[in-house]
């Protein structure tokens, strides 16, 4: 990796290409052009094959049937479409709608948009560890529940929902369950065949593959029915017309079989990092870790570094790059709601910095990453009125602030 | 999200970061901001018998561009009496580090940080002290201040 760039630890927002699906992809953008729809002839006849072929390496990674898999341009669409598309067929069976408040704002805008139209939604909250209660969660399924969305991973906090379970349950209640698996896909094993999931949405730019393009699985036995959200040419047995990016999809097979293959060794090589990262920085006074540690996945470390603000430490390790969830990194000047949803207050989410490791992470990066972040948090503690008081033994909660 | 050189150079060299003794004399204090807001500024003066700022120390728990506000506020604030520093407007701050419209609130929350600090003064050593403001003995003005 080239250091005139600053050091990569925000994969989950998004990852780079890796250099051996880029290479597959470009064939099909100059020479193998064709539209995979054209039926009469042989560019089209290349171009279908090659869809087909990503289709299955896709279906293979979630241990799924090629036919479930419907293309789209991203997680976002697939979430769109999956709950769109679900709560308006099933409409007439009931109106009522459950997810959890720390979900992708893919899934809780498109939630809000079914609200206007109409339909109740019941956004649950993650206990303090970020994770779904069950027994909290069947409290709030009522008779005229149809749809319930749940991610499997986390954005922000990695943490991994206990999906199995919540399928058993929606399954025997004749529930739709959607999953968004954004984060999900080369981190954890999925397997629909033993999962009762019914509708998984899939992104490929979070697992080494282009940005815009994702799929959506849409269970076949027993058979989900969604109503499209994009009409046209007919396109994914009519569920999602618009003719098919094949360099795109090239590329996200590709992604995914690599993934499949490499999954297992790189999971511990990253687990091995992120633990040294955690180990490096814990012995600092006042961090905090959000989100459960265990089950999480070996990718993410979100802490909160108690007394400093987290853009003006952002600002201070211009050579990493990472996220946080403090107000002044978001565009409305609000704290994470994701932290929020986890009872953090908000002066630990304006202070919580979120590293995701990947693929092309080295232990150099770690161990510069460890040097250069004890090192910023000291000076900014230095500039600290909160950590000042904080020494000297006085209780912040205690204090009348003077706030504008 | 890109800033401007000068919000960087604060942010890099602070100026005048710290507190002063306790019990020093002539040291007034304003604490300013919210941590559930992301931004807390405390401002010291310290302030001679004449009325005039001889010395400012801050400290900010807060982004970037609150950091470079308070910054400057301590530099502003040196050699002006209190009247003058009274009149320092966050739009001052705001131009001087060239701040994107979703920052300004940084730069108020400086200016109500002198009016803070101004106020601890006044109810620490009377609201009289003050020199006029066409005294002689005036300091010369600080460099970087827009006229």
């Amino acid at each position: 990796m080239n250091r005139d760039h600053p050091i990569y630890l925000d994969n989950s927002a998004t990852t780079p290409v890796d250099p051996r699906v880029a290479a597959k992809m470009i064939p099909w953008l100059t020479e193998h052009f064709g539209n995979p729809a054209s039926r009469s002839h042989a560019y089209g006849w290349e171009a279908e094959t090659a869809v087909e072929n990503a289709r299955a390496e896709v279906a293979k990674l979630v241990n799924c049937d090629p036919k479930e898999i419907v293309w789209t341009s991203g997680a976002t669409e697939s979430d769109n479409l999956a709950l769109k598309g679900a709560a308006h067929f099933y409409k007439t069976k009931g109106r009522h709608l459950v997810t959890m408040k720390i979900e992708h704002k893919a899934v809780l805008d498109t939630m809000r948009e079914l609200e206007r139209e109409g339909f109740e939604v019941t956004y649950l909250d993650p206990e303090p560890s970020g994770l779904l209660d069950l027994e909290k969660f069947k409290a709030a399924l009522r008779p005229d529940t149809i749809l319930v969305s749940v991610m499997l991973v986390n954005n922000e906090i990695g943490v991994i929902q206990p999906i199995a379970e919540i399928g058993e349950v929606c399954r025997a209640k004749g529930i739709v369950f959607h999953v968004d698996a954004a984060q999900a896909t080369g981190k954890v094993a999925i397997d629909l065949e033993k999962l009762k999931v019914d509708l998984m949405s899939f992104s490929a730019h979070k697992t080494y593959g282009p940005k815009g393009i994702g799929a959506l699985y849409v269970r076949r036995r027993p058979r989900i029915r969604l109503e499209a959200q994009m009409h046209g040419g007919g396109h994914e047995k009519g569920l999602r017309s618009g003719t098919l990016a094949t360099h795109q999809i090239v590329g996200m097979g590709e992604a995914f079989r690599l993934a499949r293959l490499e999954m297992a060794a790189e999971n511990e090589r990253i687990r091995m990092l992120r633990d040294r990262l955690l180990e490096g920085l814990r012995g600092m006074e006042e961090v905090y870790v959000n989100g459960d540690l265990e089950h999480r996945v070996p990718h993410n470390l979100n802490l909160s570094f108690n007394y400093v603000e987290g853009e003006s430490l952002i600002m201070g390790m211009k050579e990493l790059a990472v996220s946080s969830g403090s107000a002044c990194t978001s565009a409305s000047l609000e704290p994470s709601y994701v932290l929020r949803a986890l009872g953090r207050n908000d002066e630990l989410a304006h202070s919580s910095i979120r590293f995701t490791l990947g693929r092309f992470t080295t232990g150099e990066d770690i161990d510069y990453a460890v040097k250069l972040i004890k090192e910023r948090i000291g000076k900014l503690r230095e500039m600290s009125p909160l950590w000042e008081m904080y020494k000297d033994g006085i209780d912040l909660n205690a204090v009348q602030w003077a706030a504008h | 999200m890109a800033y401007s050189d000068k919000v960087v150079d604060h942010y890099e060299n602070p100026r005048n970061v710290g507190s002063f003794a306790k019990g020093e004399e002539g040291v007034a204090t304003g604490m300013v901001g919210a941590p559930a807001c992301g931004d807390v500024m405390k401002l010291q003066i310290k302030v001679n018998r004449d009325g005039v700022i001889e010395d400012a120390r801050f400290k900010t728990y807060g982004c970037g561009s609150a950091i470079a506000s308070s910054s400057l506020v301590t530099e502003w604030v040196k050699g002006k009496t209190i009247e003058e520093a009274a009149t320092i407007k966050n739009t001052q701050i705001a131009e001087e580090l060239a701040l994107p419209p979703v920052k300004i609130h940084c730069s108020i929350l400086a200016e109500d940080a002198i009016k803070a600090a101004i106020a601890d003064y006044r109810k620490k050593y009377g609201g009289a002290d003050a020199a006029p403001s066409d005294q002689a003995a005036r300091s010369p003005e600080p460099v970087g201040e827009p006229r």
